[in-house]
């Protein structure tokens, strides 16, 4: 009889994030006053800007490593490539094209650290991961600030402090700014599409798809499914978990790049401190969980997480006189959306381990509980 | 009798090292013109500033929650005690007593509150605790711009909105701690007061420890299975020691304002559990298992190394190389600690 209503409710809990998220973001289109083409067309650029690196966290969640915190590492590769191509004044796409060959190698044994010392925390990951991205600036910054210039080779003036070596804070990426994304834009009535952006994004939609299906992908799924059983079946467990790592990492990279170039400059030491903020905060809000992601996911999350971003601001100055209302307001959604869906996930999990050693206990309760449980 | 390598062992080599270090730094300091008294008056002065934070983590790690990257709850609780004793206007020592006491019912709440989620996310707590510490602090800075504070002191003048970033305790409880019984031999100054307060907390909390509650709380923490054989709630032991750790939490705030002379607004707390977290993990803690002496090992250890680097490797480098060692040396010693095998709380 409750059956209808067991559906709905587990609807409503599964979706819960998004459901909120929604609400909040209609409610705070209108007292924004920005049209809905300006909304569009932010959401159009944003969209092309994030996706990449937001599509990074999709291999570790199949894997079972939670969310990659560590991405940030591949973003800091990332921008070390970028820093190259400035140096040698690497213009247009080309200047893209050398950061990521620059990026590549440094993100691959960054996301290999990286999958080690996660592999040594395992049940842990996500916190291991995030405070690894801590310790990682703080050697970027010891090689940004102090090896660059003095013994790794950086030349040009324009970028170097004045005191001989060490990378000024902010670097003016002129030459490769929306490079990628201008080299296809499509202008369609009011709104300016950058294809060529699109493209790379959905080709690697597509590598995605296709690497899921590949012996290593079904690999990856097995391991994040449950680790013993996978590795009775002779799967090597952590160098699985290190190859998805790795593969995330380097996507990072190359997501920071189209991030920047879409930027069109960069603050030298804390462009990368958001970056697997934004990122999580995306997927979760376009309602994965830990475990469970999918492409949709990342898209939905962009889009409804930027909207918020691009209205609250207004919404707060509109709504209660202060623009620093609803700056404040976004942060906390973001931290409170992470906080509230990683809640959710934990609670739930707990609820179906509880009801599944129930039902090993026997009884009819238990057994009701099982299959409640096991239904999904 | 254990070997003295396994002794290393149990102590961590990461250990061994930063005090190896920090022992360099003072023996290096004469060589570079750094003054030895006056660097070690302000390792005591910081030492007495943050040990309750890092006190404030024994309880949880007990329990069995893990390290509290959420002590920004009770923090914020502290900062909202703090501000209203300076909205009431209470100077001297009852200022700083009424910003503690006045902080008690709001780290009461938080925590309990705080506690009951943590209850329900056995396994997960650290990085939850981060992210809803991190939402806590986000959500106070929207109530320090709306909340009816009238004070001059506090609020922004020329008709700004909401609480300063910056509040001065001046001609409040300005080192009411500090200045009491301080000893002032040249530039060295003993900060009595200060260190004896911290002194009691400890020592309440160590009398604690062995309390009933005390033992359950451990008992909780390292074997839940015998706990529950034996009859104890451990939901409701985890909850008590998630509220004490965020009223010590409440309790550092006040301590550190009166002596760093400023209370600060807005997204400061945000990266304050994490320093507390590294110092009790440099004290020799692990994540489920910590003493009174990890805690003033590591708050004097860590707050060493902070004072310590930016004077004497900056007189001898001629640069300033300081916040890059604290992030390598702090988030290291806190990686360590996650990567160390340990039993899994279940």
């Amino acid at each position: 009889m409750s059956d209808g209503k067991n559906k709905l409710g587990r609807f409503f809990s599964e979706n819960a994030v998004v459901i909120i998220f929604l609400l909040i973001t209609v409610l705070a289109v209108k007292p924004s006053g920005l049209s809905l083409t300006y909304i569009t067309q932010e959401m159009i650029n944003r969209v092309g800007r994030d996706s990449f690196l937001v599509l990074a966290l999709l291999l570790p969640i199949y894997a079972g490593m939670g969310l990659n915190f560590g991405m940030t590492l591949g973003a800091m590769s990332g921008q070390i490539g970028l820093i190259f191509a400035i140096n040698y004044n690497i213009r247009g796409v080309d200047g893209l094209l050398f950061a990521a060959l620059v990026g590549t190698p440094i993100s691959i044994l960054m996301g290999y650290i990286c999958g080690a010392v996660l592999n040594k925390a395992k049940g842990r990951e996500m916190v291991t991961g995030y405070i690894l991205a801590f310790f990682i600036n703080g050697v970027y910054q010891f090689v940004v600030m102090y090896l660059m210039g003095s013994i790794i080779p950086i030349k040009n003036p324009a970028i170097l402090l004045s005191r001989g070596y060490g990378i000024r804070n902010t670097l003016d990426l002129s030459g490769v700014r929306q490079s990628l994304d201008n080299l296809l834009m499509l202008h369609l009535g009011p709104f300016a599409l950058p294809c060529a952006t699109f493209l790379v994004i959905a080709a690697l939609c597509v590598f995605i798809a296709w690497f899921k299906k590949t012996k290593l992908g079904q690999d990856m799924r097995a391991v994040g499914y449950d680790m013993k059983v996978a590795d009775s079946a002779g799967i090597a467990v952590d160098g699985t978990r290190i190859v998805a790592i790795i593969i995330s990492t380097v996507l990072a990279c190359y997501g920071q790049i189209i991030f920047l170039q879409n930027m069109g400059n960069f603050a030298t030491y804390n462009a990368h401190d958001q970056t697997s903020f934004f990122a999580v905060a995306a997927i979760l809000v376009g309602g994965a969980s830990v475990k469970k992601a999918t492409l949709p996911n990342v898209f939905i999350g962009v889009i409804l997480l930027h909207v918020l971003f691009v209205v609250s601001p207004l919404a707060g100055q509109n709504l209660f006189g202060s623009a620093m209302i609803g700056e404040y307001f976004r942060q906390f959604i973001g931290y409170g959306v992470i906080a509230l869906s990683l809640v959710l996930y934990a609670w739930r999990s707990r609820k179906e381990a509880m009801a599944a050693r129930e039902s090993l206990r026997g009884g009819a309760f238990g057994a009701a509980g099982q299959t409640a449980g096991g239904t999904k | 009798m254990r070997s003295p390598k396994q002794m290393v062992e149990d102590f961590g080599w990461p250990r061994i090292i930063i005090f190896l270090f920090l022992v360099a730094l003072f023996i290096a300091a004469p060589l570079v013109k750094v003054r030895i008294d006056a660097s070690l008056s302000d390792v005591l002065n910081r030492f007495g500033q943050n040990a309750i934070f890092v006190l404030a983590m024994v309880p949880m790690i007990q329990s069995g929650c893990g390290l509290n990257f959420g002590l920004s709850i009770g923090i914020v609780a502290g900062l909202l005690g703090s501000t209203l004793s300076i909205e009431f206007g209470l100077t001297g020592f009852w200022g700083f007593f009424f910003a503690i006491l006045l902080s008690a019912p709001f780290a009461v709440l938080f925590g309990w509150l705080y506690g009951k989620l943590l209850n329900k996310v056995k396994g997960e707590e650290m990085t939850i605790a981060m992210y809803v510490g991190f939402a806590g602090v986000m959500f106070m800075c929207i109530m320090w711009l709306v909340l009816p504070y009238t004070s001059p002191n506090m609020i922004w003048g020329y008709g700004g909105k909401g609480l300063r970033t910056t509040i001065t305790v001046e001609g409040y409880w300005l080192k009411i701690l500090n200045n009491f019984l301080a000893l002032k031999i040249g530039d060295f100054i003993f900060p009595t007061g200060e260190l004896l307060f911290v002194a009691l907390i400890v020592w309440l909390m160590s009398v604690f420890m062995k309390t009933r509650t005390g033992t359950a709380m451990t008992a909780v923490g390292s074997n839940p299975d015998y706990a529950r054989a034996s009859g104890i709630s451990i939901d409701r032991m985890r909850t008590v020691s998630v509220v004490i750790s965020t009223f010590l939490g409440a309790v550092g705030i006040c301590v550190y304002e009166q002596s760093f002379g400023f209370i600060q607004l807005y997204t400061a707390p945000t990266s304050m559990p994490f320093a507390a977290v590294a110092a009790i993990l440099i004290g020799g803690a692990s994540v489920n298992k910590a003493s009174m002496v990890n805690v003033i090992v590591g708050a004097f250890l860590f707050q060493g190394l902070l004072t310590m680097t930016p004077s004497v490797i900056n007189s001898a480098l001629q640069t300033d190389m300081s916040e890059v060692i604290r992030i390598i040396v702090s988030n290291g010693i806190i990686l360590y600690a996650l990567t160390r095998k340990t039993k899994a709380a279940k």
